[in-house]
């Protein structure tokens, strides 16, 4: 029986690892724009009790970005490891290469899910940028929740998308990720081997419909700020 | 027949040997004919080459009935051309027009040597093989037929594996060359048999690791391999292959 550290630096290893991890990012967007859509609660101050109430969570909200942090590089470590892999077992390319087509999954989505997992990552450093550790108290977004002084987020929210750039950046961005989950789902699926030939067609829908959800998901927070003026 | 002629452009891969440069040469075929088999139309095109006291072009055949897997031919971009479930040696000339320009390239990959023009080395494959693709059995004498008790479905799908030809197909076409196709068939085919009992989580491990050592890439699971593999074995095997994996791991 190999090591697990031997089977993990295996060709199944790795697809393993990005599936495992793959997944869980995957959660995370599903929580994150359910977060989001706390912006829409007919009670004004939910979206900034719920990031406030994640604050005080402490530690233990700590200990998940650590692992969601881990979990996001070692996901974009091993996806660009396997990219450049690729160059290594075909240095020279074929002079005309195309699709032999059905059932072959091999689309657009599929061909760039290098290229759009760099500007996932590219972006979420700018996301957090932006939010995370953008202005906050010190620079006057505040509010009050049950007479305590919180940093008032969605106003931050709303200021941020009245400005084109970050509306069509942001759309563009969702847009990428709806790509890179449409092979990506069900993808992961077949990496962990919980797939069969009836399965994975239906599979194949529901990752691409789960993909098209959370894309229109998160693109439509900022549009529709942008065309209201605010939440 | 004359009414039939075609004529066609092919745009072949030379290449001297392994360690020369290689090139495209264009060759016009004036009397190709839509009845022709691939491989006879490269016949053809070779004899009058010959007469020509021309070199003629390399090529891999042998069975010419879609069973050895040497014809490998990415025609047109496309690993055995634009058949599906078809080998190149069953291919024939009237999926192509009159006046059709056709480009024959090699297999490329890291692990399939060019030998000649068209032809490469895959013992990578055979090494893969040997790493861990049989089963030990007594050979002094052939035992009772059927003193094994099989499921029907579990035999029907292990013949469906084992009918991988080893042509390579699913290694040239795949986007990043990887051999998990060719792999995953094998190892589902003796996971499903009692007869593949004894290494089951040896064969999985070893295999692996030789696939890794051949320098084949990673699976992305774009199952562009599924498409252009003659006999049309399906992804199900890599998904097989890394389920007998974690299997393994487990003891
Ligand atoms: C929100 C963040 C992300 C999510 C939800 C996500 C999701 C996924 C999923 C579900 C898969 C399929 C896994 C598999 O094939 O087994 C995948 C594959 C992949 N991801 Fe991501 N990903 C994210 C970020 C990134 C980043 C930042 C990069 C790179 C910089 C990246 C690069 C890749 C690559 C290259 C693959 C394909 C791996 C392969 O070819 O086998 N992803 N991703
Ligand atoms: S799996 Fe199909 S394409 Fe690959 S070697 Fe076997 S017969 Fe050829
Ligand atoms: S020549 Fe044998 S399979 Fe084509």
């Amino acid at each position: 029986m190999p090591s697990l550290l031997h089977a993990l630096q295996t060709t199944i290893g790795r697809k393993i690892l990005t599936g495992i991890t793959g997944i869980f990012l995957t959660l995370f967007l599903v929580v994150h724009l359910a977060g989001n859509f706390s912006l829409f609660s007919s009670n004004p101050e939910a979206f900034n009790a719920y990031t406030e109430f994640l604050h005080s969570l402490g530690t233990l909200l700590y200990l998940v970005e650590i692992i969601l942090v881990i979990v996001f590089l070692l996901h974009a470590y091993i996806g660009i490891s396997i990219w450049l892999r690729k160059r290594k077992a075909r240095p020279e390319n074929y002079s005309v290469y195309k699709t032999s087509g059905e059932p072959s999954r091999q689309t657009i989505a599929s061909r760039t899910m290098a290229i759009t997992g760099v500007v996932i990552l590219v972006f979420t450093i700018v996301h957090l940028f932006t939010f995370k550790w953008g202005p906050g108290i010190a620079e006057g977004y505040v509010t009050y929740i049950d007479g305590q002084e919180v940093r008032d987020l969605k106003r931050l929210v709303n200021d941020i998308f009245q400005n084109e750039f970050y509306v069509i950046g942001y759309t563009a961005v969702m847009i990428l990720i709806g790509f890179h989950l449409r092979h990506g789902i069900w993808s992961s699926m077949q990496s962990l081997g919980a797939m069969s030939p009836k399965l994975s067609p239906v599979i194949y829908t529901i990752g691409g419909l789960i993909a098209l959800a959370l894309a229109v998901g998160f693109l439509f927070v900022p549009i529709w700020i942008y065309i209201t003026g605010g939440v | 027949m004359s009414s039939e002629k075609m004529k066609l452009t092919l745009r072949v891969w030379k290449q001297k040997d392994g360690a020369s440069k290689g090139r495209f040469e264009n060759y016009v075929l004036e009397d190709a004919n839509p009845h022709m088999s691939f491989l006879e139309m490269l016949d053809h095109l070779n004899e009058k080459l010959m007469k020509e006291k021309k070199e003629p072009i390399e090529f891999d055949h042998d069975c010419r009935e879609g069973i050895c897997g040497s014809c490998n031919l990415m025609i047109n971009g496309i690993a055995h051309g634009p058949q599906q479930k078809t080998a190149a040696c069953q291919l024939h000339m009237r999926h192509f027009k009159d006046g059709d320009l056709i480009t024959i390239e090699p297999w490329r990959a890291t692990a399939f040597p060019i030998i000649k023009d068209l032809v490469v080395n895959r013992y990578a494959l055979d090494r893969i093989m040997a790493a861990g693709g049989y089963v030990s059995v007594g050979t002094n004498s052939a035992p009772d037929a059927n003193a094994i008790p099989i499921k029907k479905r579990d035999a029907d799908l292990a013949m469906d594996f084992a009918t991988c030809i080893g042509c390579g197909a699913c290694v040239a076409a795949c986007p990043n060359a990887s051999a998990s196709l060719f792999t995953g068939a094998k190892i589902a085919q003796f996971s499903l048999l009692p007869q593949g009992g004894p290494e089951r989580k040896r064969r999985v491990v070893n295999m692996v690791d030789q696939m890794e050592k051949e320098g084949f890439g990673d699976c992305s699971n774009y199952a562009e391999c599924e498409a252009v593999c003659p006999v049309g074995i399906s992804i199900d095997a890599i998904a097989r292959m890394r389920r007998e994996y974690m299997g393994a791991m487990k003891g």
